[in-house]
């Protein structure tokens, strides 16, 4: 039966293209081919026969785009020019739509790569946002980024607990898994609000200040983002119980992000007061020094901290007892 | 060419006449018929169909999606390529996992301690936003999979974990220990890699080439997660 169906829905819609195909051929023997015609008068809208499924918004855009392609090389305009229209094309859906937030997503593996790599490896006198983002922020990274973190973090800070106390009799061992949620609003609110309010701060300078380089708020939340990634490694490393490993792994991720950071803040401000782009600078990395020191040594080291006062006290307490 | 067509007898006209302007002229009618009639025979037949599963027993309705849901967890414990799961996708299967896994995670509800295992309501909540999380990227870095059918395969691909978690709690009846661990540790690895391999079996094709990577990484972490839950359960 559902063959039957089939056939029958096929029959009919070969009808319908074929009534479609006979008027098109009229229309264009008449008035020659749509496509060259809007070339030569771009402001002509055209009405062509279109497919049931596509829409006639669609069409045009791509004409009178396509037109305006063939202006520039006509014009000979360099590509710097062309990216920059294009790029200007780029977001040009509301932003109720699906697709503006797909223009957010427009990054490929080996870009997602490159940009984790330009964060590890910070170049004196190369700027993370001009070498790697381009005009193109993405917020894959920075989303996924923060995600990975937040379990990273309290699962390792749930192993390092489970090794400090190993061995012990009494000790029951919990998930801990509350400390998930709390460590997923730290870090979602360092890695969306202080981009922020560091973005306001500096359209305020810039209002004062005539700066050479602005950045807009998503390449401000994309190197933000990115430069968390030190911590991932940071944060699995942070199982083994010794203390010194543990200031050595913190003083070298906050040294890397934290140069990154600075580096790319600092063409933004070089411009303004000595004393305020120097306090601007001062405040990122306290900023993200404050976040090493809430997240991970919260999560181990005071629980390190608590357990070597608690074992020195039972110690005293056992002497106390064999000397009574 | 369109305007050259049109006034063959005015060498000096400047202005081309506009698009479309002899549309008046055009008689159709004469050489092909535009009148007619479309019926879709087929309408009263499909009405025919609906009433006709209103009119069955219960019994009929329940294990045609029982069968259903079972054919599925078929194809997930061996995922060949086939689009059973992608065609006819369901969420019958992922809700009895899903609450399943919830059931047999969720710490005592008598137990008032500060910290354990997860309530019943955050494995749901994890389980199901992280299902949404993973489709909306998936769809929003370029894939052509519709948003029901990854939430259905999300949700499928659980099955292996669950059973997991059923292997775990049995091990755990038999007392703590390091070779208890070690057994739990295995079972939970081995079904971690079974979900991966039968989820990216059916995702991975509805992504461009050169973003698989990014859409898969994701789902590597949710079943982490999930697998990190199973592992760390213990029993009050």
């Amino acid at each position: 039966m559902a063959a039957v169906d089939d056939l029958q829905f096929e029959v009919i819609y070969l009808c319908q293209m074929d009534l479609q195909m006979r008027l098109f051929r009229v229309y264009s023997k008449e008035f020659g081919n749509a496509a060259t015609s809007v070339a030569a008068n771009p402001d002509a809208t055209t009405v062509s026969i279109e497919d049931p499924g596509e829409t006639p918004k669609h069409q045009t855009g791509t004409l009178r785009g396509s037109g305006r392609e063939e202006d520039d090389e006509l014009l000979g305009n360099d590509d710097s020019d062309k990216t920059e229209l294009l790029a200007g094309q780029k977001k040009s859906s509301p932003f109720w739509t699906f697709e503006y937030y797909q223009t957010f997503f427009d990054v490929d593996t080996y870009q997602v790569f490159d940009r984790i790599k330009g964060s590890l490896l910070p170049i004196p006198g190369k700027n993370f946002v001009r070498l790697y983002i381009r005009s193109n922020p993405d917020l894959y990274g920075p989303f996924w980024i923060c995600a990975t973190l937040i379990f990273a973090i309290a699962i390792s800070g749930n192993l390092s607990n489970f090794l400090i106390h190993l061995g012990e009799k009494t000790y029951h061992y919990v998930p801990e898994f509350q400390k998930v949620s709390i460590a997923a609003t730290i870090i979602y609110a360092y890695a969306w609000l202080v981009p922020l309010a560091l973005w306001g701060f500096l359209m305020w300078r810039n209002s004062k200040v005539m700066n050479i380089v602005s950045y807009s708020f998503l390449e401000i939340v994309c190197v933000y983002g990115y430069s968390l990634f030190i911590y991932i490694p940071t944060a699995i490393l942070w199982i083994i119980p010794q203390k010194a490993v543990r200031w050595i792994l913190v003083m070298i991720a906050l040294g890397i992000s934290g140069s990154v950071l600075a580096m790319t803040f600092w063409p933004a401000v070089r411009e303004d007061n000595r004393r305020i782009a120097l306090a601007t600078i001062m405040t990122i990395v306290l900023l993200h020094m404050l976040l090493s020191v809430g997240c991970l040594f919260s999560f181990a080291f005071w629980s390190m901290v608590l357990w070597e006062v608690a074992s020195t006290a039972g110690k005293q307490n056992e002497q106390s007892q064999q000397e009574n | 060419m369109a305007e050259a067509e049109e006034s063959p007898g005015d060498p000096g006209t400047a202005s081309p006449r506009p698009l479309f302007a002899g549309l008046s002229d055009i008689t159709i009618s004469q050489d092909i018929p535009v009148e007619g009639e479309i019926t879709i025979p087929i309408r009263s037949r499909i009405r025919e169909f609906d009433s006709s599963t209103l009119n069955e027993s219960v019994h009929n309705t329940i294990m045609r999606d029982l069968k259903a849901v079972g054919k599925k967890f078929m194809h997930v414990l061996y995922p060949r390529k086939s689009n059973t799961l992608l065609r006819d996708w369901d969420l019958w299967g992922p809700l009895i996992l899903c609450v399943t896994l919830a059931l047999m995670l969720q710490r005592d509800p008598a137990d008032s301690e500060k910290d354990g295992g997860p309530h019943f309501a955050e494995v749901f909540v994890i389980v199901w936003f992280g299902a949404v999380t993973i489709t909306l990227n998936s769809k929003l870095l370029g894939g052509n999979i519709s948003f029901f059918q990854s939430l259905c395969v999300l949700g499928y691909c659980i099955l292996p974990l669950t059973v997991a978690m059923l292997i775990c709690r049995l091990v755990l009846l038999a007392g703590p220990g390091p070779v208890n661990f070690m057994v739990r540790l295995f079972v939970v690895i081995v079904m971690f890699a079974w979900s991966i391999v039968a989820s990216t079996a059916f995702l991975a094709d509805s992504q461009p080439p050169n973003r698989r990577a990014l859409a898969v990484y994701p789902v590597f972490l949710f079943y982490f997660v999930i697998s990190w839950m199973i592992l760390t359960f213990t029993p009050q």
